[in-house]
């Protein structure tokens, strides 16, 4: 059984359809990565997983347990959603990512330990007192990471977490997501950076107008791919 | 005496005044201080989790609540007064508590100037916030108290503009706490109340004097206020 299950999603949002009966399955301890142009419907599949917003028709299973209003606050603690555009509180690089363990109630000494463990992984571990609004667009995106991978989620949700970031930090952010996924983490990585959805995913689907083209093994997606739009995509002839 | 005169008189008067320590002026500026701090105190109390729940849900007639308490941010001192004085009359509905001519009637009619303000101006820093804030705090599962404690701390600086202006309100009126208090010496009487009557009995250099004592004692309340302000923007 898929660890995450879409089901012919479908998302209006006013009067323009967004998702049009969107179905993948994701396997546990599956990287893969959703790439599309600019509006076609990433962003808001991601919101649908994280549990953020609901399908007007079509469901969603997480490890088996159908996502709802209901069953949201249940599922969500084990998912973790890096957002494209990272809002971090006005407080310390560490208290950031320690938040997400007093949310749980953690004893302090076990928040000291994960959240320095955290910041190790994406290498912020000197910037823990500096404020975290004083950071780079790098640096923030890094602590946006570390304050989910502190609370170890099962499910790991990033919505273009690299765009506008030079290559060190980008570097930086695919290494702990490789690690992250080593540990068995399932990760959907949105992206409109081919190349980076190359390096990084076991299996890359292209969304397109909101209607998923194809999902496919990352060799064949991009080797030898089964759709028109998905070969016009990869070559750079698909303009948007 | 001319009008130049009489300012410079007044100063004079004031720094007099307050190096004798003048036991009347003590008692005017500290029930002063007192009725406003506690009024600002109060109003914060109520309008800063009623401001917050207001602006961090959506319900039918919100913006006509929002209008209505912007509104009676800016409702005349001596309206409060009036309804305050009906209400605490003997023939009123809290007419039993006898506290018409009392510091606590001025402290209540005050409050009712001072809640509006810090209520109004808390929804407006709510509603400033990134709506990304609160998405972020949902997505990483934090339960609803944190959630309003993380968003109440991430608009605090307005928070404190909020409670700035409400007692920038509250010290600086006149019509309410005189229709509700009465200025009766040593009991009701206030800096603002006080100047009223000095200015109407032709005691301009005292009325000046207790003027600059009142911009001296709302200036330091508002530097200490003003300075935490900084302090926090100053972290970022």
């Amino acid at each position: 059984m898929a660890f995450v299950e879409l089901r012919s999603i479908r998302k209006r949002h006013s009067d323009k359809e967004i998702l049009k009966g969107v179905s993948l399955e994701i396997q546990q301890g599956e990287l893969i990565s959703i790439v599309g142009p600019s509006g076609s419907g990433k962003t808001t599949l991601l919101r649908l997983i994280d549990g953020l917003d609901f399908p007007d028709s079509g469901e969603i299973l997480i490890g088996g347990t159908r996502l709802t209003k209901e069953t949201a606050p249940a599922i969500r603690p084990n998912v973790g959603m890096v957002f494209q555009n990272t809002v971090l509180f006005d407080a310390s690089v560490y208290e950031n990512v320690a938040y997400s363990l007093r949310f749980r109630g953690l004893p302090n000494d076990l928040i000291r330990q994960k959240v320095e463990a955290a910041l190790s992984l994406v290498v912020l571990k000197d910037l823990a007192k500096r404020s975290a609004l004083t950071l780079s667009g790098g640096e923030a995106q890094r602590v946006a990471l570390a304050r989910v991978l502190v609370y170890d989620p099962d499910l790991i949700l990033l919505d273009e977490p690299t765009a506008n970031l030079d290559p060190a930090n980008t570097l930086i952010i695919e290494g702990a997501l490789r690690n992250a996924n080593l540990q068995g983490k399932t990760i959907v990585l949105v992206t409109h950076n081919i190349f980076q959805a190359r390096r990084l995913a076991k299996r890359v689907g292209l969304l397109l107008e909101g209607e998923m083209v194809e999902v496919q093994e990352t060799e064949r997606f991009f080797n030898s791919p089964m759709d028109q739009r998905t070969r016009r995509f990869i070559s750079g002839d698909l303009v948007y | 005496m001319g009008g130049i005169e009489i300012f410079l008189d007044g100063i004079s008067k004031a720094f007099g005044l307050i190096l004798s320590s003048d036991p009347e002026v003590l008692g005017i500026t500290a029930l002063s201080l007192k009725v406003s701090v506690v009024a600002t105190m109060v109003g914060a109390a109520f309008g800063v989790p009623l401001g917050f729940l207001i602006a961090s849900r959506s319900f039918c007639g919100r913006s006509l609540l929002v209008a209505v308490i912007n509104t009676f941010m800016g409702v005349p001192p001596v309206v409060v007064g009036l309804v305050v004085y009906l209400i605490l009359s003997s023939s009123g509905p809290l007419g039993f508590l006898r506290i018409l001519y009392t510091p606590q009637a001025m402290i209540l009619a005050q409050t009712l100037l001072t809640f509006p303000v810090v209520c109004g101006l808390t929804i407006s820093s709510i509603l400033g916030l990134d709506p990304n804030l609160k998405e972020t705090l949902q997505s990483l599962s934090a339960p609803k108290l944190w959630e309003a404690a993380i968003l109440l701390r991430e608009s605090r600086i307005g928070l404190i503009a909020a409670v700035i202006a409400a007692f920038g309100a509250a010290i600086s009126e006149v019509g309410a706490i005189m229709m509700v208090g009465g200025n009766i010496l040593g009991y009701t009487r206030a800096l603002t109340t006080a100047i009223m009557l000095y200015t109407n009995t032709g005691e301009f250099a005292l009325a000046i004097a207790l003027g600059i004592i009142l911009l001296t004692v709302s200036f330091g309340i508002n530097l200490l206020l003003t300075v935490l302000q900084i302090k926090y923007r100053k972290r970022r």
